[in-house]
């Protein structure tokens, strides 16, 4: 049905957007493939919001590259209670197996956020272009801790607990339907609790056919050595490089 | 003042109204998360109970947010008209629902009470409605508003068309617009949310969108949904601004949020009128809003969301809008944790706004983190569609490429007109009409060849290339 002009007319335009146009239609409805793969794509993100993160396995395969931590948040009923309760999410459980840390470093932590499939996915891989990066820009890892039913501001108080200068928080992001597996990173200099998200850098959509996971870890890089430069990051660093830069000019 | 029910010995004690209203707040999880849920579905019933036993005009003497120097509740307060409220001033919150209900009273009625009415009494009424007196109730409130088409009358349905992109390529909006125009999609605004918020870009997208609207001779509106202060800027600039937008929300500190004050919105809306670009009607600002807004600012001070919202349409009713819409699933499981919480909440939003005089719209959406599927949406379309809301939002299959997020895709419009029989606005329908895109019936075509082959899309495409 409704093929013809109206496809003639679309069909040449699909490359200049991601949406689904020119899908054609049966009456109303989708055609039955097009429906049928918005539902898989539908199904995939479902599955990315409610997997577990196996830390086991993510242990195993960065155990190379720095001392390893362990932290739970204080959900403690799985994801139904995560997906409703942010507010504990970003609270640190007791009994967290922190690793022991001069002061000043800096602290990655890796959370499942809203899909453990992007940290399964792509969280090795940034760590990996990632910490090799931290002594050309001077400064030591303080350790990664692997949080589960974990939300960004988590972070903030693990930094504390560690004592870091700067936390990278790398995170799964909210499942799209083009993509069930991006991962986030939320980069902050001196953490504290109540930290304000504006005080945060975020880069997103880190995955294959995304942000690549090599180019996302020399953007982080990038951030923590200004960070470090101006004591600050999110809207105050911005602030402060203005001014820097008024006053060199 | 505190209030009480007993039931079967026992008492329960609701310390103030704002207490009262939240108790009283069918299940959703942003009360919960807020700490202000009723502790289970008995004391939830008699918190509902005292509240059905509650003279309305307990509401004049209760500021319910309790911030001194609220510009929304200071709003309320001066907006309440006694002559207006004379009519169901001696009825209490459960007699209300009674007296909206009958036969006897009847769209015009329920209207003239508009200025007579508080947020507070209009959330209030709805937590003891079940969801089909929301429907029928609703259903019998027409609110019409124009700019260069005429929205929200009896037996129609409009569309905003949201041809988002996540980089707002011109070319990619285009495509996506004229996508949604093939499908007959459009008449109550062509509307982007941008990705970025300059003014620059805001720019680019209303000269686009203002150069298909004329290319083709579409009675329509357009909108770039960026920052009021950004549209402001762009107006100044000579821009072709047609509705302004802006969320707003049910406090000062959450407007605050938002970065707007309530004379911001004033001198958006003089601006706008100003230019004079409405042919049917001078309605010019489109205004979102959304359950749980005023919670993930923490500017709600212990009020449950679903007041909260209804007080964001105080805000809203002050600027005579043309389009109101309740963005209802997007904000997260945090709020809306499922497809039932979303239902209900799209019904109420759509209900509260209407007994609140505005032209009430629902974005029927959810999220991939919420525990809801296209299913929900459709009973959500259909429920709204008996009770009379005014438009809705349609993007390409259900897929919103920039928020990403699912949407009404544009099927459902025809859906809408093809089986529910509900037509779009009589000056769109004449266009889709006369350009051949439908036929007689209003059954959708094949594009018309006056279209396919129309040298002014070719030429913007081209321009865009």
């Amino acid at each position: 049905m409704s093929k013809g002009r109206t496809e003639a007319l679309l069909s040449p335009l699909k490359a200049a957007t991601e949406a689904r146009i020119g899908m054609g239609r049966s009456g109303a409805g989708l055609p039955t493939r097009a429906g049928l793969s918005f539902a898989l794509d539908h199904a995939r993100a479902k599955e990315a919001v409610w997997s577990e993160l196996d830390r086991e396995a993510l242990q195993e395969s960065i155990a190379d590259l720095g001392p390893v931590g362990l932290a739970d948040s204080q959900i403690s009923e799985g994801r139904a209670e995560y997906l409703r309760r942010p507010d504990l999410g970003r609270l640190l459980a007791p009994g967290a197996e922190l690793p022991d840390a001069s002061p000043g470093g800096i602290c990655i932590v890796v959370a499942d956020g809203l899909s453990a499939m992007a940290v399964k996915f792509n969280a090795a891989a940034v760590l990996r272009s990632l910490v090799p990066l931290l002594p050309g820009i001077g400064m030591d890892l303080s350790g990664i801790v692997l949080a589960r039913q974990a939300r960004v501001a988590l972070g903030d108080e693990v930094a504390v607990k560690m004592r870091a200068a700067g936390v990278v928080v790398l995170i799964g992001e909210r499942p799209g339907l083009s993509s069930a597996d991006s991962l986030g990173a939320y980069v902050t200099w001196n953490p504290h609790a109540g930290m304000p998200n504006a005080d945060r850098n975020c880069i997103s959509n880190i995955r294959a056919g995304g942000l690549d996971p090599a180019d996302a870890a020399r953007q982080i890089a990038g951030l923590l050595r200004t960070m470090k430069r101006v004591d600050a990051s999110g809207l105050e660093m911005k602030t402060r490089l203005t001014a820097l830069t008024k006053a060199d000019g | 003042m505190s209030y009480v029910t007993t039931l079967e010995q026992t008492r329960f004690t609701f310390p103030d109204l704002r207490a009262l209203l939240a108790k009283a707040s069918p299940h959703r999880s942003g009360d919960v998360l807020a700490g202000v849920a009723a502790d289970g579905p008995v004391e939830r019933l008699a918190a509902q109970m005292a509240l059905a036993d509650l003279p309305l005009s307990a509401f004049l003497s209760v500021d319910v947010l309790g911030v001194d120097g609220d510009e929304v509740s200071d709003l309320i307060a001066a907006r309440h008209d006694a002559e207006a409220f004379r009519p169901v001033a001696s009825l209490t919150v459960g007699e209300f629902r009674e007296w909206l209900l009958a036969p006897e009273t009847d769209g015009a009625a329920i209207a003239a009470l508009k200025w007579g009415l508080t947020p507070e009494m209009v959330a209030a009424v709805s937590k003891i409605c079940r969801v089909q007196d929301l429907i029928a109730i609703a259903a019998k409130v027409r609110v019409v508003t124009a700019f260069r088409t005429t929205i929200g009358l009896s037996g129609r349905l409009s569309t905003r068309n949201q041809p988002n992109h996540p980089t707002d390529s011109s070319r990619g909006i285009a495509a996506s617009a004229l996508d949604g125009l093939l499908m007959g999609s459009g008449d109550a605004v062509i509307g982007v949310n941008p990705a970025t918020d300059t003014v620059e870009d805001y720019v680019r997208i209303v000269t686009l969108l203002d150069d298909l609207r004329q290319a083709l001779e579409i009675p329509t509106q357009s909108c770039c949904l960026g920052h009021v202060t950004t549209a402001i800027a762009a107006m100044e600039a000579g821009a072709p601004v047609d509705l302004v937008f802006q969320s707003v929300a049910g406090s000062a500190k959450a407007n605050a949020e938002f970065g707007v004050t309530l004379s911001l919105l004033a001198e958006a809306t003089e601006a706008a009128r100003a230019l004079g670009r409405g042919t049917v009607g001078t309605n010019v600002m489109y205004f979102e809003t959304g359950q749980g807004a005023a919670l993930s600012a923490n500017a709600h001070n212990g009020v449950d969301q679903q007041t909260m919202e209804a007080r964001a349409y105080a805000v809203a009713r002050e600027f005579d809008p043309l389009l109101v819409n309740t963005v209802v699933g997007f904000i997260g499981p945090e709020y809306l944790f499922n497809g039932k919480e979303i239902l209900r909440a799209g019904l109420e939003d759509h209900f509260c706004g209407k007994l609140l005089g505005l032209p009430m719209g629902v974005d029927v959406c959810y999220t991939n983190h919420v525990e809801a599927d296209p299913d929900d949406m459709d009973t959500l379309f259909v429920t709204l569609c008996s009770a009379g809301v005014n438009f809705v939002i349609t993007v390409p299959g259900s897929d919103d490429v920039m928020l990403n997020y699912q949407s009404l895709s544009h099927h459902d419009a025809v859906f809408a007109r093809e089986t529910l029989g509900l037509a779009p606005a009589p000056e769109f329908e004449d266009w889709l009409n006369r350009i051949g895109l439908t036929d007689g019936a209003g059954r959708l075509q094949d594009a018309p060849p006056a279209l396919a082959g129309h040298p002014g899309v070719a030429g913007l495409l081209e321009a865009h290339a």
